[in-house]
Order: C-alpha cells, then sequence, then structure tokens
C-alpha cells in the first residue's frame, strides 16, 4: 500500500513539483482565511491578474530571472490594489466595479506590454504563457525555496499580528475604536496577499490563482467556528489540493494530451470545497436537507 | 484598421449598455465570472457538435453563463459562503473545467486555442466565423445586432429597469418582478460576452462591461444619458485603443482596455462635478468660505463694545483668531475683495453683507 503510494511520486520532476504545489496551497490558504472572512475574497484575482504589467515591465527593463519578474508582478499587483481602494473610497464608483475594472486594464496593459516584450531578441521561450497558466512541471528547486520562504515568512507575520489581524477580520470598528492602526494592518493583509499570489504565478498562473486563495479558506471554514484551526485546516486543504493536483495531472497526462496542471490543482479544490459544503460540521447541507429530529430536554 | 475601430467600438457599445446595470446594480462582478466560464460552455457545446462553426457553440455559451450566475446565486442562498466567496468558487471551478476538456480535447482551431481563448483575437475579429444557411456573416454585423437588440430591450424596458435598479422593494411591490429583471439582465450580459468574446477574450470583457459605465457614473446623474455617454467612452476607447496598438505594434484588446482605464482616469480625476481636481477646489472654497464667516463672526460679536478698538485691529487680529500672521493678512484681503469687510484706519468693520453671514451662523433671521 504504502509502495503504491510512494510510486506515484516516483517520477523525477514531480519530486520537486508536487511539494511546491503543496506549500503554495498551504501558504496560499492561510492568508485566504482571512481574505475570505473580511469578504475580499476577490482580491486575489484583481492582484493575480495585475501582476502582469509588472511582470512585463521588469522583462522590458532588462530582468530575467524570476526573482526579478515575480517581484515586478508583486509591486503591480499592490499598485493595483492601492488604485481599487482609492478609486472606491474617492468616488462612487462601487467597490465591486473598481475591481473589475481594474484586473481588466491592468491586465490589458499586461499583454499589450507582453506581446512587446517577446518582441525583444532574448524574449525565448513564450513568458506570456508561463505566467498565463503557470507551468508547474517548471518548478525547480530554487522556486521551491522561494515559494517555501515567502510563504513561511507570510506564516510569520500571521502569528506575529494574529490578535491584531483577528479583530480586525471579526470586528473592524472595534479594532478602531481601541487604537489599532486599522489602515497599516489592512495594508499588511493586501501586502501578504499579493504575495502568496505572486509565488503562485509559475506555477497556477495569473486566471486560476485566485482559487488557491478561496477554495481552501471556504472549505476550512465549513468545519469549525475557530480561527486558529480555520487556517490550519485551510493550510492541509491547499496542500492537498496543491500535491493531490499535481499527481493527478501527471497521471492522467498521456504522450500527447497533456493535462495542465493549474487547473486540475483547481478542479480537486473544487472538490474539497464541494465535499465541504455538503459534510461540514453541523450545517452540511446533506444534514440540513433533512429536518432534524427534535431533541428532548433534560 | 478602420473595420477593426468599427467592429471594437460596436463590440464597446454593445457591452457598455447592460455594464450600466451592472455597475449600478453592483453586479459588476458577475459579468468577470460570466466571461471565465464561457469557455466551458463553448467547449461542450463543440464536443455535442464536434464543428468549432456551429451557431450551438454561442446557445452553449450563453447557458452556461446564465449557469455561472444561477450556481453563485444557489451558493450564496445556503448561507454557507458570503457573496464574494460564492463568485470567488465558482467562475475558477467552471473555467478549469474549461481548460482541462481543451487540453485533453486535441481541438486546435483558432476557437478553442487556449491562448486565444484567454487573450481573444480581435485582429481576427473582422474575419467573418458565424455561417447562416451557408452564407458567411462579417462580424461587423452580429456585433451591430447585439448592440441593436441591447439598446432595443433597454428602450423597451427602460423605465422598469430604472426602477428595479433603483429601488427593487418598490418595483416589487408594484409587481414588476426585480427577479426576472434580474435573470434578464444576466441573459443579455451572457449573449453579449459571447458575441464580445472572439474580440476581446474573457478577462477583458468585464472591463468593456464595467469601465465606460464607471467612467460614464462619474460626469452624469441622468440614467438616459448616463448610457449614452458609456456608449461613447466604449466607442472613443477602441478608437483610441486600435490606433496605439497599430502605432506601437502590440495586442489589440489589451490596448483598448488600457485605454478604456486612461479614459477612466481622465473622467476620476477631471470629471466636472465629481472628478478629484473638482473636489479639491470644493474643499478648498469650503475651507476659505470658513475661514471669512470666522472673522465675520469674531467681528460682529465685538462690533460697537468698548473692546471693538482692540479686537478689531488689523495687527491684533491673529492673537484673537489664533491664526498665523500670513493667514489673517490673506484672509482679510480676501474677506474685503468680498465685499464683507472694510478697513477704517487700524480696525476692520464688517459691511452688511458681512454682519448677514455673521449672523446666518448664530440663526439669526434677515430681518432681526
Amino acid at each position: 500500500m504504502i509502495d503504491t503510494l510512494l510510486s506515484l511520486f516516483d517520477v523525477p520532476a514531480l519530486r520537486t513539483v508536487a511539494p511546491g504545489a503543496a506549500l503554495l496551497g498551504a501558504a496560499a490558504g492561510a492568508v485566504g482565511c482571512f481574505a475570505v472572512l473580511r469578504r475580499q475574497s476577490l482580491q486575489g484575482d484583481v492582484v493575480s491578474h495585475a501582476a502582469l504589467p509588472g511582470v512585463a515591465v521588469a522583462f522590458l527593463l532588462g530582468a530575467r530571472s524570476p526573482v526579478l519578474l515575480v517581484l515586478g508582478g508583486a509591486v503591480a499587483g499592490w499598485v493595483a490594489l492601492v488604485l481599487v481602494g482609492v478609486v472606491g473610497r474617492g468616488s462612487r464608483v462601487p467597490a465591486d466595479a473598481a475591481l473589475g475594472g481594474t484586473l481588466a486594464v491592468f491586465f490589458g496593459l499586461g499583454l499589450a506590454l507582453m506581446q512587446r516584450a517577446q518582441k525583444l531578441p532574448g524574449a525565448g521561450a513564450n513568458p506570456l504563457d508561463r505566467y498565463l497558466f503557470g507551468q508547474a512541471a517548471n518548478l525547480r528547486e530554487p522556486d521551491l525555496w522561494v515559494i517555501g520562504g515567502v510563504g513561511a515568512l507570510a506564516l510569520f507575520v500571521l502569528a506575529l499580528a494574529w490578535k491584531e489581524l483577528k479583530l480586525l477580520a471579526f470586528d473592524p470598528d472595534y479594532a478602531a475604536s481601541v487604537g489599532l492602526p486599522v489602515r497599516g494592518l489592512d495594508l499588511l493583509l493586501t501586502t501578504l496577499t499579493v504575495a502568496a499570489v505572486v509565488i503562485g504565478l509559475k506555477a497556477v498562473g495569473v486566471v486560476l490563482m485566485t482559487a488557491l486563495l478561496v477554495a481552501p479558506a471556504a472549505a476550512a471554514r465549513q468545519w469549525t467556528n475557530r480561527l486558529g484551526v480555520m487556517v490550519l485546516l485551510a493550510m492541509g486543504f491547499g496542500a492537498f489540493s496543491g500535491a493531490g493536483g499535481t499527481l493527478l495531472a501527471h497521471h492522467l497526462s498521456a504522450p500527447l494530451k497533456a493535462v495542465p496542471t493549474g487547473p486540475t490543482i483547481v478542479l480537486v479544490a473544487s472538490v474539497v470545497v464541494a465535499a465541504s459544503l455538503a459534510f461540514g460540521g453541523a450545517r452540511g447541507l446533506v444534514w440540513t436537507a433533512w429536518p432534524r429530529p427534535v431533541k428532548q430536554d433534560g | 484598421m478602420g473595420e477593426l475601430i468599427l467592429v471594437l467600438a460596436v463590440v464597446a457599445a454593445a457591452c457598455a449598455v447592460p455594464g450600466v446595470f451592472l455597475v449600478l446594480r453592483r453586479a459588476a462582478l458577475v459579468s468577470d465570472a460570466i466571461g471565465h466560464t464561457l469557455i466551458l460552455g463553448i467547449v461542450l457545446a463543440y464536443f455535442a457538435t464536434r464543428d468549432v462553426d456551429s451557431p450551438w457553440l454561442l446557445v452553449g455559451a450563453a447557458l452556461t453563463g446564465l449557469l455561472t450566475v444561477v450556481l453563485v446565486e444557489l451558493l450564496q442562498r445556503t448561507r454557507l459562503v458570503k457573496a464574494d466567496a460564492a463568485i470567488g468558487l465558482v467562475f475558477p471551478a467552471l473555467f478549469a473545467l474549461g481548460v482541462v476538456l481543451v487540453s485533453v480535447s486535441h481541438v486546435r482551431s483558432v476557437h478553442l486555442d487556449i491562448d486565444a481563448v484567454l487573450l481573444g483575437q480581435p485582429d481576427l475579429a473582422t474575419v467573418p466565423r458565424w455561417r447562416v444557411a451557408g452564407v458567411a456573416v462579417p462580424p461587423v454585423w452580429v456585433m451591430g445586432a447585439v448592440l441593436a437588440a441591447n439598446v432595443g430591450l433597454c428602450g423597451l424596458l427602460f423605465k422598469e429597469l430604472k426602477l428595479s435598479t433603483f429601488d427593487p422593494g418598490l418595483a416589487a411591490s408594484l409587481g414588476f418582478r426585480p427577479g426576472l429583471m434580474h435573470y434578464g439582465l444576466m441573459a443579455v450580459v451572457s449573449v453579449t460576452a459571447v458575441a464580445a468574446f472572439d474580440a476581446v477574450g474573457p478577462v477583458l470583457v468585464v472591463g468593456f462591461f464595467v469601465v465606460p459605465a464607471a467612467t460614464a457614473y462619474l460626469l452624469t446623474d441622468r440614467l438616459a444619458v448616463l448610457i449614452g455617454l458609456a456608449c461613447g467612452v466604449g466607442a472613443a476607447g477602441a478608437g483610441a485603443g486600435v490606433y496605439a496598438a497599430d502605432r506601437l505594434d502590440t495586442n489589440t484588446a489589451g490596448a483598448v482596455a488600457a485605454a478604456l482605464g486612461g479614459l477612466f482616469g481622465l473622467a476620476f480625476l477631471f470629471a466636472p462635478q465629481r472628478g478629484q481636481v473638482a473636489l479639491l477646489l470644493k474643499r478648498w472654497e469650503r475651507r476659505r468660505a470658513f475661514e471669512e464667516t470666522m472673522l465675520a463672526v469674531h467681528l460682529y460679536g465685538h462690533e460697537g463694545t468698548p473692546a471693538e478698538a482692540d479686537e478689531a485691529r488689523c495687527d491684533g487680529l491673529h492673537r484673537h483668531l489664533n491664526w498665523t500672521p500670513a493667514r489673517v493678512a490673506a484672509v482679510v484681503e480676501r474677506a474685503t475683495d468680498r465685499g464683507l469687510v472694510v478697513r477704517a484706519g487700524e480696525v476692520l468693520k464688517l459691511t452688511e453683507a458681512g454682519r448677514e453671514r455673521a449672523r446666518a451662523v448664530f440663526g439669526e433671521s434677515v430681518a432681526a
């Protein structure tokens, strides 16, 4: 049994890819809990799309190393979220329209810049494709260190500011009234979201990274009412989706039919969500579908 | 290039009409979700028909758009997840399913090519693809028909749309069926997104829906004007974007989205009433008016009292008002210009207009 399980991993590429995807899922799951609780699930969507022009600008400025490209993406994603806030607060445009509009405008700008970048000499293999859908198969050991390092840093920050972030997530008004720097904490969470999204760009791509933030957290929410447990569960679900999706994609792929890893990871995460919605905790849809027997007191 | 501008301008205008209602109803992100999930409908319809040129692909895509909306709402209604998370769960799942199906299906046509699916191929948007009874229909006609249908529906149901958008409660009590209006709007969004899909792809389509409408929303308070302006903004963005893409030799749909963003930025900064510059000027004006009123109130309070000679002395005002001398000088100069005060030797005297301003603060009526 164990041998069969181990043989699943017995592909050299998977030894780096599956752990990388698992680490990514865990980090995104933890950060995603706060996004979901604060009803900002779609922030990740904006960041991941808006990272594209940043990657392109970094490339046009001469950056070639993945770390610098991702850093460019992070800056652009961060700028986009700040702009969403500025437009949402500074005008009567509703917040959701600000999100959607910023996402599309940044992505469009990114496409235009990318097409320019690809015409530069030395652009080499299609960088555009790599960041749109991600190619988990391209994960190498250095990427693993980046994902692990940034992920661990994000977790460390979450642990340090745990009490404050918890209060911000559940009662922002009270947090402000007791003198917490609400705007600063908000910016901190934004930065963590950006960090979690950009380390996933190479593996999962811009379009689907948002699911890795939302799905594990939403699934974990079904099983518990305690934030600590929720974060741990979300990390577990995220890691499971990452590793499981990678393995599934690998074993479904035939020589001519390459099943893309990113979407498969998202599908696994979606199944986890569906199962959690159906069976999770006392509120599970399966349990509430039938009228509960009336409890006798005493 | 002219034809390309025309196609994209019509696409942008056709999206802008339902886009206005999406923005006003705070449903902008539904168009993001619909845009992404269309791919699943196209793939499934292709599996059923095995023909990439079949009009059924359009139907399949439009149905998936509606399915997305229904799924998001069902998920919300379980109350297990919030509205934003419901969107964030449904569309990546359906989109991922679509992408996986495309990848394993060996389909490599213009329409189902994965890059084309994501990015749109505006440079092919002028190539006829739909065939009706064996005759190739130019895409601009297809988009033109969608635009005409959207404008027609909007005109026909203007009153109903308006009421159910601004006051759903009243609309329901008057028997206007806001739920029906909602799903009707979503159906229109789906069909429009499908038609725009070739030209702009699923990601940018949300920009075509939302950005022109949001831009126009900063410029007017009247719904009919808003819709017209949004169409105009969309068409202008299409023109500017196609031109820029041509000059810079780059992605057309992306450039149009960026141009739309630029137009929004201009409106955000310079809109006559709601632009940031106008708001800043208004704030300055309020601050100045407040300073002048303060001065008038101070003078009024000491008018005709023995202390007036000291309190109203020009060189002593900064101590009494606790302002810097420079600020006092500026305020006195403005108040003089505006006829609120006059200088009488060393002291400052209120004019009748200045007295009026001060009395208004104390709520004393003009007659008194």
